[in-house]
């Protein structure tokens, strides 16, 4: 009996190994633990009304989400090092024809341009929230962020840091089709 | 030399409450003042995470705090201010989650650690309590009135 005792340690020890070892390796394979649970998925973006980066007079609501297809919403900003680095991606995905609307996230509105006119624009539609108010309402806390978009306008799947070939594959390609069939139906 | 010294520690201790009021912003009542310091203080920042929004210097964390002032001029209780952020950004920023089945784990575990220690406890003293006085055996008892017996009629003697 006391014998039997003095291996709980270990065996509690063992269990300890196997969990950590389970999780780091969920961890390389792309699971980041700091990523949060959305909120919004298969819920509507909130109604907003945002000025195009490239026109200050032109404004743009909610209206340009529901197109009967899906698209992508990317948040981004010059100030951030990830979205430069998944900015040729982005532009290799629009050029397979899939809609990427573009939310300049609490940038520089001469930056901004500056850096879509030097390093070729990806975005159908640009849009400038200088004050974070649509990424507020859409939960975002970082960028770059990728949201996907039904023709609805509902959120159905969303992506916390950069884009690039492998999160494509992995978590947006089967989707995406999906609603593409969906729409066509 | 040491009222020097004392000078500056005395500005240094200050020094975070100055920081801290410079953020204050006007309000219609105190009560509007108290909604917002509270909202703020268990609102948890989804950025940095294990920090309030109310003490972060996140750019997010600045931005919520902005939106949570908004709302708390609009006549918003503290509570649907914290519904409001829990609609986007998921009970994670709550750091006084409502009791949820999917909560309960939460809120129980301290409780069940409790008294699953209690009870560890309680059996352990129990198990002592047995082992201090075993009572003999039988082969044991016999040995002793052995003993007593031969005792005796040596005293006899």
């Amino acid at each position: 009996m006391k014998r039997k005792v003095l291996f709980i340690p270990l065996v509690v020890f063992a269990l300890l190994v196997a969990a950590f070892m389970f999780q780091l390796h969920r961890n390389m394979q792309g699971d980041d633990p700091d990523t949060l649970e959305s909120a919004l998925i298969g819920k509507p973006v909130p109604p907003f009304q945002l000025p195009a980066l490239f026109d200050d007079g032109q404004q743009v609501t909610q209206q340009v989400l529901h197109t009967g297809k899906p698209l992508l919403l990317n948040v981004w900003g010059t100030w951030c090092p990830t979205c430069r680095a998944e900015h040729e991606y982005l532009r290799s995905l629009a050029g397979t024809g899939i809609t990427i609307i573009g939310v300049n996230y609490k940038d520089d509105r001469e930056k901004a341009r500056h850096w879509l006119t030097t390093l070729g624009n990806p975005y159908a539609i640009d849009l400038f929230d200088a004050n974070g108010t649509l990424a507020l309402n859409i939960g975002v806390y970082g960028a770059p962020e990728t949201f996907l978009i039904d023709g609805q306008g509902i959120i159905r799947y969303r992506h916390v840091g950069a884009m690039t070939a492998e999160v494509w594959r992995n978590e947006f390609a089967a989707r995406w089709d999906a609603l593409t069939r969906g729409g066509a139906q | 030399m040491s009222r020097l010294a004392a000078c500056v520690l005395g500005i240094c201790l200050v020094l975070p409450v100055w920081a801290a009021t410079t953020d204050s912003k006007p309000f219609d009542s105190p009560q509007q003042a108290q909604t917002y310091h509270d909202a703020t203080a268990v609102l948890r920042c989804p950025k940095c995470q294990d920090i309030s929004i109310a003490d972060s210097d996140a750019m997010i964390a600045a931005d919520m705090r902005n939106r949570v002032y908004q709302l708390v001029r609009e006549g918003k209780t503290k509570q649907q201010v914290v519904q409001y952020m829990v609609e986007r950004y998921g009970e994670f920023v709550n750091y006084d989650p409502p009791l949820t089945p999917s909560t309960l784990l939460l809120w129980a575990g301290p409780l069940l650690c409790l008294v699953a220690g209690g009870i560890i406890i309680a059996m352990q003293g129990r198990r002592r309590r047995r082992r201090s006085n075993p009572g003999l055996s039988s082969l044991e008892q016999e040995r002793l009135r052995n003993l007593l017996k031969t005792n005796e009629s040596g005293e006899q003697k």
